[in-house]
């Protein structure tokens, strides 16, 4: 439809009849609009290079190590910087991301965990059992949730839920959680309400607008004489969901979860509120304080540019660089996967 | 006889197990419901307890002094920096709208959509890092609005693209038609049947990305710097501070004043958002009326 429309723009046969000059009147708007819509793919470009240029001293004098282990030193900056592999450095400068990797990771699935069901549930029960009208207040809702400002979710998560959290409900888990794999997790230190299991339900709030509208979206679509051709054959409810409803449109969920994923990677400044923001350390249970990568900068870059070699700053963009390309996989890949299957678009930007 | 009548209890019993557990599984989804919407109404009453009991005007007409004072620094610099926004990122964001959805065809469009709604997934803070070494230190032009605007807009533009470009798609194909038909010439189809027609999406598109602005940190911690001075127009060379930044550093201050003024700048963020959404959502219904009685 869309290169109809602008086919039929572009060659307006009848008007030319009436309207000699030959002059196209849309010259100036189609050539500012095509630079406009060049400059995201700059600005992508740009991006990315600026960060590469950046990172590279960085990515010499960290090497491989960068990934697998685990320090964060900027080095001693009263001794003489020294040179490694051509990089002017501190003298004993030595960075490992493997723990705010690790915390990155953790957080953003526990936040997935909480956050997919979640989503699913409510996104289910208002467009299969609700009727259109308390499907727009659901819209609201999530609305708001997208609206509200990541400060004021970390806001809220360190000085209330967190505190909350740790006060009333974390203990009494760590006490009654068996020792056994992955529930081990679960007992320990709880700790003073900062921390991986705070930051993942944070988390999980700051995605829910993403992969709940996009669900609502995709369950809107599924035809309703499939789903009530499964009822006459006698499912219930539950299996007609399970069933008909889900399978029809699992790929766009996939999707919609991956990008999910991808802002909670990148979110920055309510996990740097309520993270604890240890730096160097591994997380040893599920209340611990971490760090990720993307808090890592917001919460050091001023102290990094202290380093006068600038490998402090540059140490950075490596650790960007990584989360930029993380996420742009991601991306690439949850939007390649919904359009090869489905006619729902991702949502751009923060969702709804 | 025996028989069948076991196997009709038998699946009796199973139509019991299934309706069971049909029946939990739409419990579980009214928590999950619940649990989608506890977490806004709670952020939102608990921001309003904490900030509405001490508010006075004197937090929105005096600049900060400190770690006590007022907001009014912030307040005129986030409305500065999202005004910014809506001019560069709305220009931008609505001209290239445009041309995806009317001019741009085949492999050119797909590749610039999908760099468009790929820059959106950037990590907040690393468009802010790279805004930081190229504008701030690299350009020469320190800690600015001019940074600060241009990071932001960097993240809303393709945003505002994708709804234009969407809203503009929408317009009925009879109405260009029609207006070729009736002899207009594409520019004037453009400017006074498409856009028209698609001007509400657009602006409920313009709108929430500057609700999105408003409550962005990370691209402007390292490019717009913080001041406690009132922002000026200078584009370049002057910090100015906004509202985020002020729940961003006050909560953590050993000092009751400053904790109340970082929850007085939350609340005050929750309110420019809502009026936001708020506004986009009269566009909406208003917009949504007219097609009716048209």
């Amino acid at each position: 439809m869309a290169s109809d429309l602008a086919r039929k723009t572009e060659e307006p046969q009848a008007p030319r009849i009436f309207r000699p000059t030959t002059k196209s009147p849309l010259g100036p708007v189609k050539i500012a609009s095509a630079v406009s819509s060049v400059a995201p793919l700059l600005a992508l470009l740009a991006i990315l290079g600026i960060l590469v240029h950046q990172a590279l001293p960085a990515v010499k004098y960290n090497g491989i190590g960068f990934f697998v282990h685990n320090v964060w030193h900027p080095g001693n900056f009263y001794l003489q910087p020294v040179t490694t592999n051509g990089v002017l450095h501190p003298a004993q400068a030595d960075y490992g991301a493997w723990a705010i990797i690790v915390g990155t990771v953790l957080s953003s699935l526990i936040a997935l965990v909480i956050a997919l069901p979640a989503s699913l549930g409510a996104a289910l029960v208002v467009s299969k059992l609700l009727g259109p009208r308390v499907r727009n207040t659901l819209g609201i809702f999530l609305e708001l949730l997208a609206g509200i400002p990541s400060v004021v979710f970390g806001l809220w998560g360190t000085l209330t839920i967190g505190p909350l959290l740790s006060r009333d409900i974390y203990p009494i888990v760590a006490k009654h959680m068996p020792d056994v794999i992955i529930l081990r997790w679960f007992r320990g230190s709880t700790g003073a309400g900062e921390g991986l299991l705070t930051s993942g339900i944070i988390l999980a709030a700051m995605i829910i607008p993403i992969i709940a509208s996009t669900s609502r979206d995709l369950f809107a679509q599924v035809p309703k004489l499939t789903e009530e051709g499964a009822e006459a054959l006698g499912m219930t409810r539950m299996e007609v969901t399970t069933k008909v409803t889900l399978p029809w449109v699992s790929a766009g969920i996939i999707g919609a979860t991956v990008l999910g994923l991808a802002r909670a990677l990148g979110e920055t400044m309510a996990v740097a509120m309520v993270s604890g923001s240890v730096l160097g350390t591994l997380p040893t249970n599920i209340y611990s304080t971490f760090n990720t990568i993307a808090a890592t900068i917001v919460t050091t870059l001023d102290s990094a540019l202290i380093d006068g070699t600038g490998l402090a700053v540059r140490t950075l963009a490596e650790a960007a660089l990584v989360l930029m390309l993380v996420t742009l996989l991601a991306n690439v890949g949850a939007r390649l996967l919904v359009r090869k299957v489905s006619t729902t678009a991702l949502p751009v930007g923060r969702g709804v | 006889m025996a028989r069948n009548h076991e196997a009709l209890t038998r699946i009796g019993a199973r139509t019991r197990r299934r309706k069971a557990a049909s029946g939990a599984a739409i419990s579980l989804g009214v928590i999950a419901l619940a649990l989608v919407i506890v977490p806004s109404v709670w952020i939102v009453a608990q921001v309003a307890s904490k900030a509405l009991p001490h508010m006075s005007w004197s937090v929105i007409t005096t600049p900060g002094v400190g770690l006590g004072g007022g907001l009014e620094n912030e307040i005129v610099g986030t409305l500065l920096i999202t005004f910014g926004v809506a001019v560069v990122a709305g220009f931008i964001g609505v001209m290239s709208g445009i041309y995806l959805s009317q001019f741009a065809r085949g492999r050119t469009a797909s590749v610039l959509r999908g760099a468009s709604e790929v820059l959106a997934g950037i990590p907040s803070i690393v468009v802010g890092y790279v805004g930081y070494v190229s504008m701030v230190v690299a350009f020469h032009w320190g800690f600015s609005l001019g940074a600060g605007l241009i990071t932001l807009s960097v993240m809303v533009v393709p945003y505002i693209a994708k709804t234009t470009e969407v809203s503009l798609r929408q317009v009925p194909t009879s109405y260009v038609e029609g207006a070729e038909a009736l002899g207009l010439n594409p520019g004037q189809i453009l400017r006074t049947i498409s856009l028209r027609s698609a001007l509400p999406g657009i602006v409920t598109g313009l709108i929430v990305a500057l609700a999105i602005s408003v409550g962005e940190t990370a691209p402007l911690l390292y490019t717009a710097g913080y001041s406690q001075n009132l922002p000026h127009l200078g584009l370049t060379h002057s910090p100015l501070g906004y509202l985020t930044y002020a729940v961003w550093t006050f909560y953590n201050e050993p000092s009751a004043r400053a904790i109340q003024l970082s929850f007085d700048a939350a609340f005050l963020l929750i309110v420019l958002v809502l009026a936001l959404i708020t506004a986009s959502r009269i566009v909406v219904t208003r917009a949504s009326r007219h097609q009716e009685s048209a």
